[in-house]
This record gives C-alpha cells, structure tokens and sequence, in this order.
C-alpha cells in the first residue's frame, strides 16, 4: 500500500544521512518486519492449505470455482517480504519509482498471503477467494467523485466539509427525479441540481458572507440530512405514490465491447452502469482541468495566494464560484450512485457517512485529484475485503468491519503524514 | 466576518487577543445576532412546515377563488407545530426536565469540541470518545458491587479515563506524524461503533435474557441521584462548563493551548510544546464527551447499548459552533439545542411534524448565526466583529 503514497524524493548522497533517510529505513524495516512476523505465523497457522477461488465477483455456472494449494503461495509471499527486509535493513531498498514497484510487489503478497490464511481450514460450506475489482470500484465511486469535489472547492480556497451533505441531497433529488421521468439517466440530472445546489449554499455563506467554513461544513451536513429525512418522509409509503416521488429505475450495466472481454479487469472495470464511466472520465477531466488549463491555473493560484491572483487581474470570488459549482457538479454525481446508481430508493441516511471518507480521501491524497482518487480505492479495496471475508468467517465481523477505518488511521499516520493544504484554504478574501 | 476581521491577516504574532470591551457594547450584537438568526430560523421552518401540511396544500387548488384558506390553514399549521414546540421545550415540569436532561450531554460534549477549537483542534470524533466512555463507565456500573458514591464516582473515572485515551490517540497522531486530526477522528468513530457492538456482543456484557444488544442494567449504587425526576449528573454540566472556563482563561495549560491555536509556530518558538497542547487537548476533549454519555449511562437509560451516543457526538459540533467555541456561549447553545430537541419531540406527538425539523431548524439557526453579515444585512444592525473567536481557521489549525 506504500506504494500509492510514497516517493520521498531523495538524493543519492554517500556519506551523510540525514534524518529523513534514516526515519525512512526504520519505518521501512518495521513494516517489512511486521508484514515477514505476520505471514510467517499465517503460513504455519494453516492445517489445511486447500482453497478455492474464483475470477469473477460471484460463483455461477461459467465460472467455478478452481482449487488451489495455499502452501506454495504462502511460502512465496514469505520469501518476498524476508527479500524486503533484507534490502530495508542493509540500506539497499531501492528508490523513485523501482521502489514503489517493490512495495507494490510486497503489499501485494501480503495480501495474497493473507487471503491464503483467511480462506484456509474452512468447514462445510467453503467460501472461495473472489475476484475484489467489482466490488472495489463500486464502493470507490461515490468516494472518489466526492473527492474530486472536495479537490476543486480546497484547490481554489474554498474548504467543502460539506460533501456529505451534497450525497444526500444529490441521492434524494436524483431518485425523485428519475421516479417522476421514470428515467434512471434522469436521476443524474436530479442529482447534478441538487449537488450545484448545496454547492451554491456553500458559495453563498462562504464568499459572500465569509462565514467560517468548517462551520459550513458542518452545518450544511446537518441540514441536509435534516431536510433529505424529512422530505422523505414525506412522501407516502403507499406504492401507487411512491412510485411517482421514491422508487426510480436503475441504471443499468453497459458493456464497453473488446474491452469488457479482458479477464478479470474487463468485467470488474467496464461492465459497470453509465455513473462509473462518468467517475472514470471525472477524473482524467478534473486532473485536466487543474493542471493543463488556463483555468485550472487560475484555481490554483485564487487556493494558494489569492491576493497575488487578484493583482495580476483575476476575479478571485468568481474563479472560486466556478470551482464550488463545478465540485457540486460531482458531488451530486456521486450522491446519484446511493440511489439510481445502486439500490433506487432512497432510504435515510443513504450515503451513511461516506462523505466524511471522501473528505479523508482528499486530505490523504495531498489535494490532488489523483491522490484522492487512490485513497479513494484504497477504501473501497478495504471495505470490499471486509464484505469478503466475513463470508470466510476467519476473523470477528466488527474486527474486519473496523479494518478499513483503521487501515485509514495506519495509512495516514505511517505513510502520508504532514500534509499541506493549499495555502489560502478556508480563508475569504475580500477585495483591498 | 466584518471587514477589519479577516482581511489580510498577516500571520500574526500575538497569540492572545486584546481584551473585547466589556459591558453591553461587547454581548449586545451577538445576543441580538442570535436572537435574529432563531427568529429567521423559525420563518424558513415555517415555510417547511407549510408546505407539507395535508389542508395547506389541498386549499391551494383553490387558491385563486378563495385564497383566505389557505392562509387559515397555513397558520394554523405553523401556530400548532411551534406552538407544541414551545410547551415540549418549556411548557411543563416534565417538558423542562427533559430540556435540561438532553442539554446537559450537548452540553459537556460541546465544550469538548469548543475546547480541541481553542487548540486549533478540529474534533468530529466526540461520537466515538463517548462511545468508549459509555463503554467503561457503563462495565464499572453494572459490573462491580461498591458501596454508593464510591461506584458512581468510580463508574464516572473510568469512563472519563477511556475516552479520554481514546480522544487521546488522534492527539498523538498529530503530534508524532503529522496525521491530521479531522481524518483520524472520524475513522475513530467508526472504529468506536465496531468496538462497542464487539464487546456487546460478548457474554459479559449482555444482559441476561435479552435478545438485544443491551448491557445489564447499571446498578442503583452507580447512578446518578435525581430530585423530582431530574438526575443530578445535569449539574455536572455546568460545573464542566466552570472548570473548562477556567482551564482556558486562568491556567498556564490553557494559555498554551489558546496560543498553540492562534499560532502554533509562535507557540513553539515561545517555547511551548505543541505536541503536549494536542494531546492534553484531545484528551480533556475525550474526558468531556466521555462525560457527557455517562448523564445517559448512569442516568436517563441506565444500560449501555449500541445507540447510547444518538447523535450527539455530532450535534455537539454545531453546539460549540453556535456557542463560539467559549464555555458561557456552549452552555446556552446547548440549552438551545435542547429545548429544540425535546420540543422536536411534542412537535411530532403535538402537531405531526416530523422531528427531523428540529435539526433543520437547529442547522438553520447555526447557519444564520455563523453568517453575520447575512443578518446584519437582514436587520440593518451595524455591530462589532460579532465573529468573536477564531475557531479552527483551516486545515493547518
């Protein structure tokens, strides 16, 4: 997982370390450590190394399940990380990029020996290790459009606790939308006003009244769930009603010809609904826009320094009132996946948090779309995991259900560490 | 934020403000703010309430031939609903016991929050440090046989020790790795709901013949003592509210802490230990919330169960927001919050209004209050800098 995060660009001096360089074998030994400790008591752990798996999400006719000797791969993935180690210790593990590559490797057999263990020594009914991409991508989506969202408001100076709020709002508007045109595609046009429309609060009290907008945040939260709760419950439950307010169609999964054929990744990346290639496009769009056009460049520079933005002649509340609009834009995408992206009706609570993740997601991935993108991944990787193996029933439920908040704290406390938002975030600027 | 607020704040080197004026030039716009914002709070909830009454929206269709109705219905639909938001807030004694008992945990989780703000801390995470608490000081309740105010006391220790080490942790993250306290805490809470429905589920913590995850009952000895129906643990609350007060103002602790979250470099070039501020900070934070669940666990429900927090790690947000993050304003904040829930309450029972508007409303109230220049434009009040404490001024705290 180092690898997402970490590429401390060093110089290759001989003699003189400094205490970077020294922190960074010592952090590096101790994981390495702990991941040989962990897959070495794993391995000797197994009585019965037989398990099966499966390239797909679920079991079906064409696809099952093959069986697979665990012991090998166990002893492999031991061998890697002892590989690992070694390096770390003598000082020998490379850098830059041939580095991340090798702790991918590494946190990739961890995994593979993980699973060995998780999936061993199952009684009755055996549970097969599955394929994680599906899954992966599906509970990424919302995370990482929110991400984005909350990208371009902090990039520009605008800090968007509120994407919480934006999913609920955007989950509510785009199920009564696509319920009143009977059109799934319409629901995305329901959750796109909703999101610009609480992007348009958040724009309202923070640039023109400057109020302080962690409290914003917070309180757009509060009244959202507030509002989308009590307008749905509005709404009768008797179905001859409901049908025309709360219960949309769903999008349904459109299969990207040629594509779609590669194994494994094909289904998992592009066999999904229409919302997962617009997230898929979002990104690339968002990255393009901050960082290739003149746009973006004028974002960046209203976030960091605005009062210099202002000199050179840029209308810094304007540029801001683009980026918060544009970030409600896919915020209220990413509310739309709760309701006509997944399930259809909306339900209290629909997105349960998840917008306090994608703000995580955006901290963790240093402001830059990409980065929030893979902290983004890397939760729905943790949290499908744990949907998993609670199928294996190896480990307690509220262990695994806790995994991928912990794996979070782990990431952000050994990995990413000190980060810098941008530099005018969360602070009004006013002409003078 | 009024203009000679917030302009061009150069990084400035004084951690400690000048002292406001006192007198009613100092409290005289923020009360009339307020008073201001509850007031537009209640217009906004009126149009809600409105447009979801059954009468209103019927006399509608007939708004052009008889448009009387439908003012009729409209304000008699507003009258009943605030009307019994006012009897369920104050009306009776039963009405103000329940106000103050479901202030008194916004109340001690708020000046939490208000006090991690002082610090330059941003905590989300008073759900999970009450979760925790309840957890311990709920054990110690049911579990051990002490004599009475020996048990209640201890029951009270352990839960402030636990959520005070669990507050603890994100303060140790920020000081050790630079992880920032808002991502730590939030992935705590839900760390804290998955800890408590684990140790629920287990044996000695179920209580004997339930199905439910329910802790056995706390025993007499270990809850609080109430008068006419009102548990005592609510004087705690304002005897909190006295000492955060005179941690932040008086002591040497509190003033590092006011100067680590005005300016943590300043801080530390003063020579004070920005990392003992975050983690002191965290975990009086976690002490506070832990103190607020124990009013639910030694006194209104005594028993622990997974839902024992509700909401109100997170009200407690809005609570110190609206109470700009001083002890005096959190402890009114929080009498507001819950007046307006309990009359949430006799809203719904009274009127049919959903309780979800009292969260509305309180969310409005925060929103107009935390935005003066919105009600200064509204009123035509010209005033001080109504914004008063810089609270937690972006991601570098």
């Amino acid at each position: 997982m180092s690898a997402l995060v970490e590429a401390p660009p060093t110089q290759d001096v001989p003699q003189v370390r400094d205490r970077a360089d020294v922190a960074r074998q010592i952090r590096l030994v101790v994981v390495f450590g702990l991941a040989l400790v962990l897959l070495l008591w794993m391995t000797l752990d197994i009585k019965d190394p037989n398990v099966t798996y499966l390239l797909t999400e679920k079991r079906s006719k064409d696809s099952p399940p093959k069986p697979l000797d665990g012991t090998w791969v166990s002893w492999i993935t031991v061998a890697i990380s002892a590989v690992a180690l070694v390096l770390a210790a003598v000082n020998r593990y490379p850098r830059r990029w041939l580095g991340g590559i090798l702790s991918l490797v590494v946190g990739l057999s961890f995994y593979a020996g993980f699973l060995m263990w998780a999936y061993a020594d199952q009684e009755g009914f055996a549970a097969s290790i599955a394929n994680p991409l599906p899954g992966t991508v599906r509970i990424a989506a919302p995370i990482v459009l929110g991400a984005l969202a909350g990208c371009l408001c902090e990039r520009a100076g605008v800090i968007n606790i509120a994407i919480e709020g934006q999913f609920l709002m955007g989950a509510f508007f785009a199920s009564v939308a696509a319920s009143l045109a009977y059109s799934a595609e319409m629901g995305l046009v329901g959750g796109i006003v909703a999101g610009v429309l609480m992007a348009s609060l958040l724009g309202v009290f923070a640039l023109r009244y400057q109020m302080n907008q962690v409290v914003l945040g917070v309180v757009l939260v509060a009244l959202a769930t507030g509002l989308t709760t009590f307008l749905a419950g509005q709404i009768p439950t008797d179905p001859a009603v409901k049908q025309y307010f709360n219960d949309p169609p769903i999008l349904k999964p459109i299969s990207i010809p040629g594509l779609a054929d590669i194994p494994v990744i094909g289904p998992a990346l592009f066999q999904q609904n229409l919302l997962i290639y617009v997230m898929y496009g979002s990104v690339v769009l968002v990255t393009f826009l901050l960082f290739q056009t003149r746009w973006g460049l004028r974002v960046r520079s209203v976030g960091e320094h605005p009062k210099a933005a202002d000199t050179v002649g840029i209308n810094v509340n304007r540029v801001r009132w683009q980026a918060v609009l544009l970030g409600g834009v896919f915020a209220g995408l990413g509310g739309a996946l709760y309701t006509v992206g997944s399930t259809g009706a909306f339900d209290r609570d629909a997105s349960a948090g998840t917008g306090f993740i994608a703000l995580a997601a955006v901290i963790m991935g240093r402001w830059h779309p990409v980065g929030a993108t893979f902290a983004g991944v890397f939760f729905g990787f943790m949290w499908n995991l744990q949907n998993q193996l609670s199928f294996a029933g190896k480990l307690p439920t509220e262990l695994l259900g806790a995994a991928p908040y912990l794996a979070t704290i782990v990431a952000v406390a050994g990995f990413v560490g000190r980060v810098r938002p941008p530099a005018a975030d969360g602070e009004p600027y006013v002409k003078g | 934020m009024s203009e000679q607020g917030k302009t061009e704040a150069p990084p400035a080197p004084e951690p400690i403000k000048e002292t406001p004026p006192r007198g009613p030039a100092q409290w005289l716009p923020t009360v009339v703010d307020t008073i201001a914002a509850v007031v537009l709070a209640l217009l906004v909830g009126a149009l809600l309430i409105i447009f979801s009454t059954e009468d209103v929206i019927d006399s509608l269709k007939y708004f052009f031939s008889y448009p009387w109705d439908f003012f009729k219905y409209a304000g008699t639909a507003v009258w009943d609903a605030y009307r019994s938001l006012v009897d369920g807030a104050v009306g009776s004694g039963t009405a103000l016991r329940r106000t103050l008992e479901r202030s008194a945990p916004l109340i001690c989780a708020g000046l939490g929050v208000s006090l991690a703000f002082r610090a330059g801390l941003f905590n989300i995470g008073a759900q999970g440090q009450m979760l925790l608490g309840a957890l311990a000081g709920g054990y110690v309740g049911f579990h051990y046989d002490l004599p009475p105010g020996i048990h209640l006391a201890a029951a009270l220790l352990a839960a402030l020790v636990a959520g005070g080490l669990w507050g603890g942790i994100a303060g140790l993250l920020k000081a050790k790795t630079g992880a920032h306290e808002v991502i730590v805490t939030i992935m705590l809470n839900h760390v804290a709901g998955f800890v408590i429905l684990y140790f629920l589920a287990k044996e000695s913590f179920q209580r004997p013949n339930s199905d439910n995850l329910l802790s056995p009952p706390v025993a007499d000895s270990a809850t609080f003592p109430s008068v006419g129906g009102l548990h005592l643990g609510v004087l705690l609350a304002i005897v909190a509210a006295g000492i955060v007060w005179w941690l932040l103002e008086r002591s040497t602790l509190g003033f590092e802490m006011r100067a680590v979250g005005a300016n943590p470099e300043a801080a530390r070039t003063a020579g004070m230990s920005v990392a003992k501020v975050y983690v002191a900070g965290m975990m009086i934070a976690g002490m506070l919330a832990a103190l607020a669940v124990t009013m639910n666990v030694l006194g209104r429900q005594d028993s622990v169960t997974d839902n024992i927090a509700g909401q109100v790690g997170f009200e407690a947000i809005t609570v110190a927001l609206l109470g700009r993050a001083t002890p005096l304003g959190t402890v009114l904040a929080g009498l507001l919050f819950g007046a307006l829930s309990s009359g949430g309450l006799a809203m719904q029972s009274g009127a049919g209004v959903p309780p979800e508007m009292a969260q509305v409303l309180q969310a409005l109230i925060v929103l107009f209050v935390a935005a003066p220049a919105l009600i200064r434009g509204i009123t035509r009040m010209r005033g001080g800098d109504a914004s008063g404490t810089v609270m937690a001024k972006g991601w570098g705290g």
